[in-house]
């Protein structure tokens, strides 16, 4: 009869200490989010898109003490004068004479940013709303997701035209309106995701133990849900990017002269023809931008999704 | 006479789903049909039954992890029934659950040892982190796993590891009675045996009181002290395991243990055998009467007038069958 | 019980040197390391093994189903042709005219969305040139012989509509239609109910007695073995570790590892006072042991286990094991223990 009468006993016939054999986990603990780094890492399209993301960032952060103009000091020796390498204005100037460089500098700045918050704002309501919702289930799931429909049919732009016209033109009001549109389909996503990890048998351990409800959905829950949020998330910076110069574009949103890449194209496209690079360049850079943002998306959900897992 | 620990009265799981139409009624599904037991402290009762019997359900729903819909839970004399969210989340010290699939039961996001900890967490909140840790790597090595795992992650481990974390988790309270939901079925042959070992041994050292679900005769037989067989949601027999294995009342235990594949050629080619016919009735449209009328060698017309009850045939040994005592007779000493 | 010893019966499937590979990031993973196998025609050969021990790879390998980063090597001859030889093509028409699988997942091979009817009929059609009409007359009268009741009815289903016993009666039409001299069983009971899996053994016994069919019956379960095999290959990290007729294995097995997989199984229909487990874990497969594979876990290893792993050698006549010291006789063996005869009292 073999009984564990003792814990020797009981590590010899598990094999614990035959190291060789134990077949035990070895090297560093490999936590989901060290598997999928590894994955993302091995994924070069999405690699090199991170590192053009990176570029860019630093280049919106540490860009404008790199060059001797600013975003709104006229040089009054150059008008809309092209790009050229000697003059120093690398991508020329505009009607104004303000260095484009710069202004794409800070337009990337603050386009970055108003993407950042509003996300960030979309994030933490879309995950705490969806996940309450979809764990509650029932008559308040069924309430919280009318509300989230109802939300949804409201004309999107109007709504914020609406916000700019009572409010004023202030930045803080745009990320903020945009962040509360962009909820929506977050709340959407983590309902359904919530919906089916609340049928999972470790979130059915937590309630045995004794656990009570909320503290499983900050605990099991919400962890559980970075894979399909990290993924949501930057795929929708760059349709807030879009947003945001969508908005620039029609004359609301960030006002003069601070700028934003959505401005600049704005003014660019009424300069075709004439000075092109007026567009070209903060046009490129807004396309690059998305691109990236979308290539490293597709790069994270390859990477959470474990097909072989 | 000592209370028994555990008494089951009448209990009733009956979900209802929603009709094929939006406009359609709810249907009903009984999954648990009116059972009750008694365990007493110290004692392993298996609950045996095919897909469908609703013995997963029975456990569950003794633990209130799903609510019963009727009866009552008696347990360590006070009902569990009517106790409030918070007094039986409190309540759940004494009580664990194993789960089959070990992986699936543990959070892929925590590590083994938060796992673990965690139900110790709730029960003992005052506990220091050091002294939560000491707990944790205590029990880690009384089932078997090196204190060190502690760090890692439930996908490193194998299946036979992983339920050995279960139980970890499991007992890291010191429960009085747990609920052990096929807890080896999901497991490789040679690490079934393992962890039915670590289960008895465990059960001794710590005096546990043990429900063990399988669809496995087998490991039924070795693990408990009696037995419960389940049909459809309702209680076909129960009895000590040795009475029940060799003098079965019920024509579907007599069914199921004739079924059961024997490791041995020479036996398992000569024995009488009972080969049902047919599937299982669906649960949400029961025959009328027996419930296993429909498939039973000896049924008759009486069978279908009401479902028969339990009918002792033995020191403690009962068979909800009119035709219980035939079949002992019949059956092989 | 077709039961034959003589060399002279020409094997219906013979594996030789059976090789599969696979290549992973973390590094080649040797699934099976060296098969010689045979199956006799009518013959009911049962491979065990657990998971990892390659019996499911096998086959598949047989039936051209590996994934695409396998690589085969040796020889799998059926009737003398190498499958592994062939073309997709030429593969195609033996595979369901003279060989068929059964899963142990019945949808594997049903088409949720295709009458059973149709599914049934085209075997015939393809693999037999029958005409629709014929072929689906075939096909009824096939799914009455498995036993399924109001056939008519259910031969107009959708595979959803039946249960899980009922969908692997059909894969088992399925696969005797076009009667088929072998028939490969992977672990097809597995996920069914004890007393339907119970039918289905029943079925399969009696089907491949009336059309003398062979078949490979895949598990890990003894108590199946046990209640339908002629004869027993058990598997271990690969490899072949012991080969027998039915009643030899039981009663007296040869490799360790066969006895202590008997010994660590409890038995419906005796008391069991406790089971013994085997310790450790299977092997891994990327990594294997040196020496004989089992090495490490077994009670009775020496050195030379250790060092050389030993070939599959002839023990008694028909009897094969590959171990150093094999039991000479489990009766009262050389190594046998108060233990094995305490677990079986």
């Amino acid at each position: 009869m073999t009984l564990y009468a003792d814990k020797r006993q009981a590590l010899e016939d598990a094999f614990i200490d035959r190291e060789e054999e134990a077949g035990l986990p070895r090297g560093k603990p490999r936590s989901l989010t060290r598997d999928a780094i590894r994955r993302f890492r091995s994924n070069k399209a999405a690699m090199a898109a991170l590192v053009v993301l990176v570029f860019i960032v630093l280049a919106a952060i540490f860009g404008p003490y790199l060059i001797p103009f600013d975003y709104e000091t006229p040089d009054w020796s150059a008008f809309t004068a092209p790009p050229s390498l000697a003059s120093g204005h690398y991508f020329g100037t505009d009607q104004n004479g303000r260095d484009l460089l710069a202004r794409c500098f800070y337009g990337t700045r603050v386009s970055l940013l108003v993407a950042i918050i509003a996300t960030t704002v979309s994030v933490c309501v879309g995950v705490l709303y969806g996940a309450v919702s979809g764990f509650a289930g029932g008559v308040v799931d069924s309430a919280m997701m009318r509300f989230v429909d109802v939300m949804y049919a409201l004309p999107y732009i109007l709504f914020v035209i609406l916000l700019m016209v009572m409010f004023g033109r202030d930045v803080f009001l745009l990320f903020a309106a945009i962040g509360l549109l962009e909820w929506l389909t977050m709340a959407r996503i983590v309902r359904g995701q919530t919906l089916s990890l609340k049928e999972k048998e470790f979130v059915e351990a937590a309630r045995a133990a004794g656990v009570s409800s909320f503290p499983i959905i900050l605990r099991h829950i919400v962890p559980n849900l970075v894979g399909p949020v990290v993924i949501y998330a930057t795929l929708t910076i760059p349709e807030i990017v879009i947003t945001e110069s969508f908005l620039s574009y029609l004359g609301f949103g960030v006002q003069e002269p601070l700028t934003s890449l959505g401005t600049l194209i704005s003014e660019g496209t009424k300069a075709i023809g004439a000075s092109d690079w007026l567009l070209l360049f903060p046009g490129a850079i807004l396309v690059t931008l998305l691109l990236s943002f979308a290539f490293v998306g597709d790069g994270l959900r390859d990477a959470f999704d474990p097909k072989d897992r | 006479m000592a209370e028994p620990l555990l008494k089951v009265e009448h209990l009733s799981t009956v979900f209802s789903l929603r009709g094929k139409t939006p406009f359609a009624r709810p249907v009903h599904l009984t999954a648990v049909n009116d059972v009750s037991f008694t365990l007493e402290a110290g004692e392993t009762l298996g609950i045996v039954g095919e897909s469908g019997c609703g013995k997963s359900t029975l456990g569950r729903s003794i633990l209130r992890l799903i609510e019963p819909t009727d009866g009552k839970i008696v347990w360590q004399g006070r009902s569990l029934t009517d106790l409030s969210d918070a007094d039986m989340r409190k309540a759940r010290r004494d009580l664990s659950i194993i789960f089959q699939d070990p992986i699936a039961s543990l959070d892929p996001r925590m590590t083994v040892g938060q796992i673990i900890a965690e139900p110790l967490k709730v029960a003992e909140p005052s506990l220091g982190r050091a002294a939560r840790r000491e707990r944790v790597e205590k029990v880690m090595e009384e089932v078997g796993l090196a204190p060190e795992m502690a760090n890692r992650y439930p996908h490193e481990f194998s299946g036979g590891q992983a339920q050995r974390i279960g139980i970890a988790r499991a007992i890291v309270t010191e429960p009085k009675l747990i609920v052990c939901d096929e807890p080896v079925s999901a497991l490789d042959v040679s690490i079934q045996a393992q962890i039915v070992n670590l289960l008895k041994a465990l059960k001794e050292r710590m005096g546990l009181t043990l429900i063990f679900i399988s669809h496995d005769l087998s490991v039924v037989r070795l693990v408990s002290d009696r037995i419960l067989v389940l049909y459809l949601g309702r209680v076909v027999e129960i009895g000590p395991r040795r009475d029940v294995f060799r003098r079965p009342g019920h024509p579907y235990t007599k069914a199921l243990l004739s079924a059961a594949p024997i490791p041995d050629p020479e036996v398992a080619r000569t024995r009488e055998r009972t080969v049902l016919e047919g599937d299982p009735p669906s649960p949400i449209n029961p025959p009328s009467g027996c419930a296993f009328r429909t498939r039973c060698p000896i049924a008759q017309d009486v069978c279908a007038s009401e479902p028969p009850p339990l009918i002792p045939v033995g020191e403690g040994h009962r068979a909800a069958c009119l035709f219980a005592e035939d079949v002992v007779r019949t059956g092989e000493p | 019980m077709a039961m034959s010893d003589t060399q002279d019966t020409q094997p219906l499937l013979q594996l030789a040197d059976y090789r599969i590979a696979f290549a992973t990031p973390d590094g080649a993973v040797q699934a099976v390391n060296g098969l010689d196998v045979a199956v006799r025609p009518g013959e009911t050969l049962a491979v065990v093994g657990e998971s990892g021990s390659g019996k499911s790879q096998t086959f598949n390998g047989v039936f051209g189903l590996l994934a695409g980063n396998a690589k085969t090597s040796g020889q799998a001859l059926f009737e003398g042709r190498d499958l592994l030889a062939m073309s997709p093509r030429q593969l195609d028409a033996v595979r369901g005219a003279d060989m068929a699988m059964v899963f142990q997942d019945p949808m594997t091979a049903l088409n949720p969305a295709m009458k059973i009817k149709r599914q049934l009929s085209e075997t015939l059609t393809i693999h037999r040139g029958m005409k629709r009409r014929d072929a689906e007359a075939e096909a009824l009268k096939m799914l009455k012989a498995v036993g399924i009741p109001e056939a008519e009815r259910r031969i107009e289903q959708y595979p959803h509509e039946l249960s899980g016993g009922m969908r692997q009666r059909v894969v088992i039409a399925m696969a005797l239609l076009c009667r088929p001299k072998l028939i490969v069983a992977d672990e097809p009971t597995t996920a069914l109910d004890v007393t339907i899996q119970a039918q289905i053994l029943d079925l399969f016994r009696e089907l491949t007695a009336d059309l003398g069919t062979a078949l490979v019956m895949i598990t890990h379960d003894l108590g199946v073995v046990a209640g339908i095999a002629d004869r027993v290959v058990v598997m271990y990290a690969g490899r072949v570790v012991e080969e027998a007729p039915v009643e030899a294995l039981f009663a007296r097995p040869a490799m360790p590892y066969t006895a202590a997989l008997i010994r660590s199984i409890p038995r419906p229909d005796r008391e069991v006072e406790a089971v013994e487990p085997i310790p450790g874990r299977p092997p891994n497969l990327i990594h294997p042991p040196s020496g004989c594979p089992f090495h490490p876990r077994c009670r009775f290893a020496e050195d030379k286990c250790r060092r050389e792993r030993p070939p599959l050698g002839e023990v008694a006549p028909g009897r094969l094991a590959a171990c150093w010291f094999p039991f000479a006789d489990a009766k009262a063996g050389t190594r046998a223990d108060a233990a094995k005869e305490a677990a079986h009292g």
